[in-house]
C-alpha cells in the first residue's frame, strides 16, 4: 500500500530551545522528518522557536516559523497555512504536549487538521501513567507495585503499599523533571509537593523501589499494517535508579540471553499494539531483576526520543526518517534500507560492534547543586563511541567527553580521595565510572563493587581487565613494548597518549613504535546488517584488527575535513553543529567532498547522509590524525576546517598545524593572535582600539597588584575559556583570593586574566566573515542585559536597537580592521562593551560563534557556508556577499536549567548557565522581545502586582520603570530601600518585609499569589540569602523574575505588545 | 595459541586458537547477536564452522535450558572475542570450557567482519583452523584447498536420533510422526506446547512407518547438509503426500520441495540470523524470523499445485510453501526461533488447526 493520497501539506512541531531532557536529538529528528516529507513532494511547515537548530534553516521547509510553541501561535499558523496534517512525534515532549493541548481545545477538529504519527488516544495511553499501568495489567505485563496520587494525602496512602525507598515521578514532565527517590518521610513529602507542582496534571506515580535492577530499552517502529520491528536494544550500565538519560549505556543489550531478550521484544510488540501507536518510532523501557530474571515494564514514549537518536546512530537505521514515511502511510517493506539501498527497511538491524554512550554533565556550573544522579535527568549532552569490543568503545567514549581524560585508564589519576570511595559508589554521581576504575585499581574486588553499586558484574570485570592491562603496560618502556601487548592495548581502546603515560615517553614515540610494528587502525562501516549486504554509505568508525580490511576506501576527489563540536555542554551546543552542517553542505555544493568527524549521537552532523563520509570518532589528536592519514592516502585532501565546531577543533588546530596539516580558512598564526591575550593585546594596541585595562597574573601577589592598578570590580578568568568557565566578577581582595584558590585548582598551568569590569556598559556581539581582503559584517547584536552577564546568557536584539549610530559605525570599522590585521579567513566573533560612548573590545574568537545560526536566520544568509567557501578559496566578491541586513527585529532569548538543580540560586553572571536559546521575530522590539520571553517560558503577566527590589546602581532607572509599569496598570510593592526611593520620585508603593525582617515577607506574598512579577537586581553579598530565597521561590512558582534593569525596561515594552495579539511570520516571507 | 583460518580459496585470516587445537568445516556466518549456545548446538550447523558477526561472545555463559541438542554440532566457533568470565544468575559454565569439553575449536581475535564480507562476496566455503603446531602455512593452504564442498553432502545420518522415541502429551487429541533429520529441541518443545503427542523417528524411516494409522499428521524437521543429496528421504517424503497433513521446517521444507517435483539450489552465503524479514504473501504482513539455511527451493521448478506463501524480502527467495488442495505447508525459516524473534510462532498453531480440519 503506497502512501496516503489525502495529505499534501504537513506541519511539523519542533521541540523548542535546548533543555536538559530535550536537547538537539530533536534537531536530528525534525530535520529527518522534513527531509522525508519533502521527498514526497509534500509542502512542509515547521514551527520551532529554536534558531540554533539546523531544522529552522529556511532551506529545510517550505514555511519556517520561528515562533513560540504555544497554542495561540499554532492556531494562527494553522489558520494561515491550512496544512492537511500535523506531525507531533518528532519534537519531543514539547511537541506532544502542544499537540495534546490543541487536540483538547478542539483546534484540530475545528480546522479539519489531522494528527499523523500518533493519535491523541494513543498518546494518552502511552503518556498517562495511570492509563498505561491499567493497560499493562490488561496485557498481562508486569509493572511495579504502586499507584497514582493527586494530593499529599493520596501519596501517603500509597506509601503504605510501596514502603521505602519509594520512587516518585510526576506525569507529563520533561526528562523526568521533578521526580525523586525518597528514603524517609521528610524526603517523601518534599518530593511529592514539588512533583505535584511540576506536573501539568498534578499527578504523581509512586512506586516500590526497583533500585539496582538491570535497565533496558527497546526502540520500536510500527507501520499501519501492524508490522512491528525492534531497531535497537540498549542496556544501561548504571542500574535502575539513575535516569536513563544520565546512565552510561551500551547497545546492543549485552548481558541478556536470547529468551530474556525475546520476552522483552514480545512485550514491546504487545505494548505498541495495546497503546495503539499507529506508526513510527517509540521506545519501551524494562527492568530485569538480576536475582530471578523477573522482567517488568517501566514506561513507553509514543514518539521519537533521545534514545531513538542514539539508536539511529548506533545502528545506521534512520528512525525519524522512517517514522515520518510510515506516518504518511508507507509500509516498512515499501521503504528502502538507506544504507544498503538494495534491501528494505523491513528488518531488524544487527550490529557487529559495540556502542557505548556516556552522558556529559556540567555540575561545575552549579557548585551549590549536589552532584548526585537520580530519576531526574541532569546531563546536558552525550557522546557515543563505536568499537569492536566493549572495552575499546568505553575508553573511546571517555575520551570523547572532552573532560581531559585520556581514556578510562589514567582518568582522574590521583585526583580522587579514595577514603570517600564507599559513598561515591553507593550514591551514583557523574564520576562513578572513574571511582569504579580507581577502586578496582586499589584492589577492591568486583564482587564488593557489585554489592555497593549493583552494576552488572560483567561490566565490572571488563573494567577490571582495563586495570590489569594498565598494570602490564607499566612494566615496559615504549621501545620495549611487546607487539602482542601493544595490540591488546589498542584493542582495549588505549590511546597512544595513555600508553605513553604508563610506559614513559610521548604519544609520538608510541605512534612511532606502533608504525614500526605495522599496527594501524582500520575503518569499518556501520551498515545495519553486520556485513551481510554491501553498504553503499560510508558511515565509518576506527578500530584495530589483524590485516588491513579497511572500508574507508577514500575517493580520488578533492576533499576537506570538517571537525565537529563534540558533546553538547553549556557553552557549546547545537548552534555549532548547525554551523558544521551548513559548512559541510557548502563544501559539497562547491564540488569538494566533505568529510566530517564527530562523536555526538544527538546531532544532524552525525547523520550518515549529511556529509560525503562520516567518521564517528573522538575529537582527539590521535583519532583525527589517523583519519587524515587514511583520507590523505587517496585523492587530494585540501585540509581541515577547525572553525565551525566551537572551541573543540580549535584546541586541536595547533598540533595539527605543527605536524604539517593544512588548516582551511583562518591560519594558526591568526588563531593565536586572537586567542592569546598578550598577542591580541598587541594587535589592539597597534590599531589603537580601546581595551578595558587588564593584566595577566600567574601568582596571587601579581593578581592583587594588577587588581589595584585597574581598580575593582575586576573580572577574573583563566585564559582559553569557553562559556565563561571559571569566570567571575570580584569586588575586593578577599573575593580575589577566594577565587584564585578555587580557579587555580581548575587550571594549574595557565595564568589568570584580570579585566576591569565595565559596570553598566552595553555589550555588543559582532559576527563577521573575512576573506583576507574584505570583511562582511554578518550582524551586530546588542545585549539586553548589561555587561557582566555572559553573552550566552543574555537576551540580545538584532539589529542593535538603542545603540547610537556613530558608536555602531566605530564598532563595525574597528571589527573590520581587527579581522584584516589578524588575518582571519572565515568567521570571527567579537565582543565589545560600550561605556560612556566608547566601545572597548573585550575578546575575539576566530571561529563560528553561538550567534551565527541566529544571525543567519535574521539576515537570511548562510554565514557558515560563506565562511566554508572562503576556506576553499572563494572571495567575498566572488560570492557577492555584503554586510548582513536584518530582515525584521529579532530577539535572542535563553533558557536555563535552574529547575533541574533544586536549591541553586538562579542569578546570572559571567559564567554561562543557559542550555538553549529561542528567537522572537517582530516588527518592533516589543513584539520580538515578548515572543522571545514567551518562547523561553517566561510568560509576562498582563496585569497584577510587581515586586521591585533593586540595587543602588539601578535606582537611577527606577522612575522610568515605575512610570511604565503604573501606566499599564500594574501595582507596585517593594522592600524598604526601593520603596523609599520610589516614593521620593512620586509613586505609590506597598511596603513589604524582606525575608529576615518579619512576616508576611516577600516569599509569603509570592506563595499567596499576591505577586505576579519580580524585578530584583542583585544587591550584593549582604542580601544574598534574602534575594536567593525570592528568586528560588519565583522559579518554583513560575513567576517571571528579571534580575537586570535593562531587561525589565524592555519587558515593559513586551507586555504592551502582548496585550494586543501577536502576529506570526515565516522566515521565507521576511 | 596463534593460529590462522585458511579458506579453500586460499584466503588467510590471522587470529588465535585459545583452546589449543584447530579443526575445520564449512565457514558460514550468522548475524544473530545473542544465542551462541542455541546456534552451536543446532544440528543444522553440523559440518559448519559458525562465524558470529557480533564481536563479544560468551557474556552470559552456558545454560542448562539453552541447548538445542545434547552437544554442540557446529565444528568450530569463529569470533572476535571470547569472554571467559561469564555473568548470569543461571550460568553453569563458560563458553570456552564447554566447547573444550566437547572438543570444538574456537578461533578468536578474528576480523569477523572481513571474513563475513569475504564469504558474502565469494560464497560460503570450507576452511580450516590451522594452529602454530599444525605445521607450515603452506601445508595448511594445501590442505584447505583439498577440502570438499558442502554441496552434495548428506549429513542427516550424523545428527538424527538412532531410535524411535516418544514425547508424551497427556490427553493430546493428536499424535504426530516426526521425521528427525537433525531436529532442534525447540521445535519439539513448540510442537508439544501446541498440544501434540510426538513420536520421533530416525531420518531414514520409511514412509510406511510414519503413516501408521495412529498418526494424524507428519512433521518434517530441519537438518544439516544439502537436501539434494538425500534422494532416499525425498522419495519417502513423496510417499507421504496426500496421506496425512504435513508440516515441514527448513530441511523438511526443502525435502517437500523436492517431493513436489521441484529442486533446491545453494545460496551464495545463505541466510543465517535472527533478523530476516519474511513477507506472508497472503496477508502482506512482515515477520522478522530466525533463519539458518544454505540452500533454497527453486521457485521456477515447482508444479502449479504448489503455492509460494512466504518470500524473503531481501532476495525474494521462497520462504514458505502450501499445497493448493492438500493439507501440506512448509516454512524455510524457523518459527521456533531459538535464537530469534517469535513473530512466526503461530505456524505451530496453524499445524494444529490443519490436523483438526483433516482429522481422519
Amino acid at each position: 500500500m503506497p502512501k496516503r493520497s489525502d495529505i499534501h501539506s504537513v506541519l511539523v512541531l519542533g521541540s523548542g530551545p535546548i533543555q536538559i531532557g530535550q536537547a538537539c536529538e530533536f534537531d536530528y529528528s525534525g530535520t529527518q522528518a522534513l527531509k522525508a516529507l519533502r521527498e514526497e513532494g509534500i509542502r512542509t511547515i515547521l514551527l520551532n522557536s529554536n534558531p540554533a537548530s539546523i531544522m529552522t534553516d529556511p532551506a529545510r521547509a517550505d514555511r519556517t516559523y520561528i515562533e513560540p510553541l504555544t497554542l495561540a501561535v499554532l492556531e494562527k499558523i494553522l489558520e494561515v497555512e491550512k496544512p492537511d496534517a500535523v506531525l507531533p512525534t518528532v519534537g519531543g515532549q514539547t511537541a506532544l504536549n502542544l499537540a495534546m493541548e490543541a487536540h483538547k481545545s478542539g483546534l484540530f477538529a475545528r480546522l479539519g487538521v489531522q494528527l499523523i504519527g500518533a493519535q491523541p488516544d494513543a498518546i494518552e495511553r502511552g503518556e498517562d501513567r495511570e492509563v498505561f499501568k491499567k493497560l499493562m495489567d490488561e496485557l498481562g505485563l508486569e509493572t511495579c507495585r504502586g499507584g497514582f496520587a493527586h494530593s499529599l494525602e493520596e501519596a501517603r496512602e500509597l506509601l503504605k503499599v510501596t514502603g521505602f525507598p519509594a520512587i516518585i515521578r510526576p506525569s507529563f514532565t520533561l526528562g523526568g523533571s521533578g521526580g525523586g527517590i525518597a528514603y524517609n518521610v521528610e524526603e517523601f513529602e518534599t518530593i511529592v509537593l514539588r512533583g505535584l507542582d511540576l506536573s501539568p496534571t498534578r499527578q504523581l506515580l509512586i512506586e516500590e523501589s526497583i533500585l539496582g535492577w538491570k535497565e533496558f530499552e527497546l526502540e520500536v517502529v510500527r507501520d499501519l499494517d501492524d508490522n512491528v520491528e525492534v531497531i535497537c536494544s540498549i542496556e544501561n550500565i548504571d542500574p535502575m535508579g539513575v535516569h536513563t538519560g544520565d546512565s552510561i549505556t551500551v547497545a546492543p543489550a549485552l548481558t541478556l540471553t536470547d529468551p530474556e531478550y525475546q520476552r522483552m521484544r514480545e512485550a514491546a510488540k504487545a505494548i505498541m499494539r495495546g497503546v495503539g501507536v499507529e506508526t513510527g518510532g517509540s521506545n519501551v523501557q524494562f527492568a530485569l531483576n538480576p536475582e530471578d530474571a523477573r522482567i517488568i515494564v517501566i514506561e513507553m514514549n509514543p514518539r521519537v526520543s533521545r534514545s531513538s537518536a542514539l539508536a539511529s546512530k548506533a545502528t545506521g537505521f534512520p528512525i525519524a526518517w522512517v517514522a515520518t514515511k510510515l506516518a504518511l502511510g508507507y509500509r516498512l517493506w515499501e521503504l528502502p534500507n538507506a544504507i544498503t539501498q538494495k534491501t528494505k527497511a523491513a528488518f531488524e538491524p544487527v550490529l557487529d560492534y559495540v556502542v557505548v554512550k556516556i552522558p556529559r554533565f556540567t555540575f561545575e556550573k552549579f557548585p551549590t547543586a549536589q552532584a548526585v544522579l537520580g530519576t531526574q535527568m541532569k546531563s546536558v549532552g552525550e557522546v557515543m563511541a563505536i568499537g569492536r569490543s566493549f572495552q575499546e568503545s568505553l575508553q573511546k567514549a571517555v575520551r570523547s567527553l572532552e573532560e581531559g581524560h585520556p581514556g578510562l585508564a589514567g582518568a582522574l589519576e590521583g585526583k580522587l580521595d579514595l577514603s570517600r570511595l564507599r559513598e561515591h559508589l553507593l550514591i551514583p554521581g557523574p564520576q562513578r565510572l572513574f571511582w569504579l576504575y580507581h577502586a578496582l585499581k586499589a584492589g577492591h574486588t568486583v564482587e564488593e563493587l557489585h554489592r555497593l553499586t549493583k552494576v552488572t558484574t560483567w561490566f565490572l570485570r571488563e573494567i577490571e581487565e582495563i586495570v590489569i592491562l594498565e598494570g602490564r603496560l607499566r612494566g615496559f618502556s615504549v621501545d620495549r613494548l611487546p607487539e602482542e601487548l601493544l595490540e591488546k592495548a589498542k584493542r582495549a581502546g588505549f590511546s597512544d597518549g595513555q600508553i605513553a603515560t604508563f610506559c614513559g615517553g610521548s604519544d609520538f614515540e608510541v605512534k612511532k613504535r606502533r608504525h614500526a610494528l605495522g599496527i594501524h587502525p582500520v575503518y569499518k562501516r556501520v551498515d545495519t546488517c553486520a556485513g551481510e549486504f554491501v553498504a553503499e554509505t560510508p558511515y565509518l568508525y576506527g578500530t584495530w584488527e589483524y590485516g588491513d580490511a579497511s572500508e574507508a576506501a577514500p575517493s580520488d576527489r578533492p576533499k576537506a575535513i570538517v571537525l565537529g563540536s563534540g558533546p553538547n555542554r553549556i557553552g557549546q551546543g547545537v548552534e555549532f553543529d548547525c554551523c558544521c552542517v551548513q559548512a559541510v553542505e557548502a563544501i559539497r555544493a562547491s564540488g569538494v567532498e566533505a568529510i566530517l568527524i564527530n562523536c555526538n549521537p544527538e546531532t544532524v552532523s552525525t547523520d550518515f547522509d549529511t556529509s560525503d563520509r562520516l567518521y564517528f570518532e573522538p575529537l582527539t589528536h590521535e583519532h583525527v590524525k589517523s583519519v587524515i592519514r587514511r583520507e590523505g592516502a587517496n585523492g587530494k585532501l585540501l585540509g581541515v576546517f577547525a572553525q565551525f565546531g566551537g572551541q573543540t577543533p580549535l584546541k586541536l588546530a595547533g598540533r595539527l598545524d605543527a605536524e604539517g596539516v593544512t588548516l582551511l580558512g583562518t591560519p594558526m598564526q591568526a588563531i593565536n593572535d586572537a586567542e592569546d591575550r598578550e598577542r591580541f593585546g598587541q594587535v589592539l594596541q597597534k590599531l589603537a582600539i580601546p581595551v578595558a585595562k587588564w593584566g595577566m597574573a600567574s601568582s596571587l601577589e601579581q593578581a592583587r597588584t594588577i587588581a589595584h592598578d585597574i581598580h575593582y570590580p575586576v573580572m577574573v578568568r583563566p585564559s582559553f575559556v569557553l562559556g565563561g568557565r571559571g569566570m567571575a566578577v570580584v569586588f575586593d581582595d578577599e573575593g580575589l583570593e577566594k577565587y584564585l584558590r578555587e580557579a587555580a585548582a581548575v587550571n594549574e598551568d595557565q595564568p589568570v586574566l584580570l579585566d576591569r569590569y565595565l559596570d553598566g556598559a552595553q555589550e555588543l556581539d559582532v559576527d563577521l566573515v573575512c576573506d583576507g581582503h574584505r570583511v562582511a559584517i554578518a550582524g551586530v547584536m546588542a545585549h539586553i542585559e548589561e555587561a557582566g552577564v555572559h553573552s550566552g546568557d543574555s537576551f540580545g536584539v538584532f539589529p542593535p536597537l538603542g545603540v547610537e549610530a556613530s558608536v555602531l559605525e566605530t564598532v563595525k570599522a574597528q571589527s573590520r580592521q581587527l579581522a584584516l590585521e589578524i588575518g582571519v579567513r572565515g568567521l570571527m566573533n567579537l565582543q565589545w562593551a560600550v561605556k560612556d560612548g566608547v566601545p572597548y573590545c573585550l575578546e575575539a574568537n576566530p571561529r563560528a560563534s553561538r550567534t551565527v545560526p541566529f544571525i543567519s536566520k535574521a539576515t537570511g544568509q548562510d554565514w557558515a557556508g560563506i565562511a566554508a567557501r572562503i576556506g576553499l578559496g572563494q572571495t567575498l566578491d566572488e560570492q557577492h556577499v555584503q554586510d548582513g541586513v536584518a530582515l525584521a527585529v529579532a530577539v535572542k532569548g535563553v533558557v536555563f536549567p535552574f529547575a533541574k538543580f533544586p536549591g541553586v540560586d538562579p542569578v546570572l553572571g559571567p559564567e554561562m548557565k543557559s542550555t538553549g536559546e529561542v528567537m522572537g521575530i517582530g516588527d518592533t522590539f516589543g513584539e520580538a522581545y515578548a515572543k522571545a520571553l514567551v518562547a523561553a517560558g517566561i510568560p509576562l503577566p498582563l496585569s497584577g502586582t510587581v515586586f521591585i527590589s533593586v540595587n543602588d546602581a539601578d535606582k537611577g532607572k527606577l522612575k522610568e520603570l515605575a512610570g511604565k509599569l503604573t501606566s499599564m496598570g500594574f501595582g507596585l510593592c517593594a522592600t524598604e530601600g526601593t520603596a523609599r526611593h520610589l516614593e521620593t520620585v512620586g509613586y505609590k508603593v506597598r511596603r513589604i518585609f524582606k525575608v529576615n525582617e518579619g512576616r508576611p515577607h516577600a516569599v509569603d506574598l509570592l506563595k499567596n499569589g499576591e505577586i505576579q512579577w519580580v524585578i530584583n537586581t542583585p544587591l550584593g553579598r549582604d542580601a544574598f540569602f534574602d534575594e536567593g530565597a525570592i528568586r528560588r521561590e519565583s522559579l518554583r512558582l513560575k513567576i517571571p523574575c528579571l534580575t537586570n534593569m535593562n531587561a525589565a525596561l524592555a519587558a515593559c515594552e513586551a507586555v504592551d505588545t502582548l496585550r494586543s495579539s501577536l502576529t506570526v511570520r515565516a522566515l521565507q516571507s521576511l | 595459541m596463534r593460529a590462522h583460518l585458511i579458506l579453500k580459496d586460499g584466503t588467510i585470516f590471522r587470529g588465535r586458537a585459545p583452546l589449543g587445537f584447530g579443526g575445520g568445516g564449512e565457514a558460514v556466518f550468522t548475524t544473530a547477536m545473542a544465542g551462541y549456545q542455541e546456534i552451536l548446538t543446532d544440528p543444522s550447523f553440523a559440518g559448519q564452522m559458525v562465524t558470529m558477526t557480533f564481536p563479544e561472545q560468551g557474556i552470559y555463559g552456558i545454560h542448562a535450558d539453552l541447548n538445542e541438542a545434547v552437544k554442540p554440532w557446529a565444528t568450530a566457533l569463529l569470533c572476535r572475542r571470547l569472554n571467559s568470565q561469564p555473568d548470569h544468575v543461571l550460568s553453569e559454565g563458560e563458553l570456552g570450557g564447554w566447547l573444550k569439553k566437547h572438543r570444538i575449536p574456537v578461533f578468536t581475535e578474528l576480523d569477523t567482519r572481513a571474513l563475513t564480507q569475504h564469504l558474502r562476496d565469494q560464497g560460503s566455503q570450507p576452511g580450516i583452523i590451522w594452529t602454530e603446531g599444525d605445521g607450515s602455512l603452506e601445508a595448511g593452504v594445501a590442505k584447505a584447498k583439498a577440502l570438499p564442498d558442502m554441496s552434495g553432502q548428506a549429513l542427516c545420518a550424523e545428527v538424527s536420533c538412532r531410535d524411535r522415541y516418544e514425547i508424551v502429551k497427556e490427553g493430546a487429541a493428536y499424535r504426530v510422526a516426526v521425521l528427525d533429520g537433525g531436529i532442534k529441541q525447540s521445535i519439539l518443545d513448540q510442537l508439544s506446547a501446541a498440544g501434540l503427542h510426538l513420536e520421533v523417528f530416525p531420518w531414514d524411516t520409511p514412509a510406511t512407518e510414519l503413516l501408521a494409522s495412529r498418526f494424524h499428521g507428519v512433521f518434517l524437521s530441519n537438518g544439516p547438509g544439502d537436501p539434494g543429496a538425500l534422494p532416499g528421504m525425498q522419495a519417502e517424503v513423496g510417499r507421504l503426500i496426500g496421506q496425512r497433513p504435513i508440516f515441514g521446517i527448513c530441511l523438511g521444507h526443502q525435502l517437500l520441495g523436492h517431493a513436489f517435483g521441484g529442486t533446491t539450489f545453494k545460496l551464495k552465503f545463505g541466510h543465517r540470523g535472527a533478523n530476516q524479514p519474511v513477507q506472508d504473501l497472503e496477508t502482506g504482513r512482515i515477520e522478522i524470523t530466525a533463519q539458518n539455511h544454505g540452500f533454497a527451493v527453486d521457485e521456477q521448478s515447482l508444479p502449479p499445485e504448489i503455492m509460494v506463501t512466504h518470500r524473503h524480502l531481501s532476495d525474494d527467495t521462497v520462504e514458505g510453501l502450501r499445497h493448493r488442495t492438500l493439507p501440506i505447508f512448509s516454512l524455510q525459516h524457523h518459527p521456533e526461533a531459538s535464537p530469534g524473534p517469535h513473530d512466526a510462532r503461530s505456524a505451530f498453531g496453524k499445524f494444529l488447526k490443519l490436523l483438526q480440519e483433516h482429522k481422519q
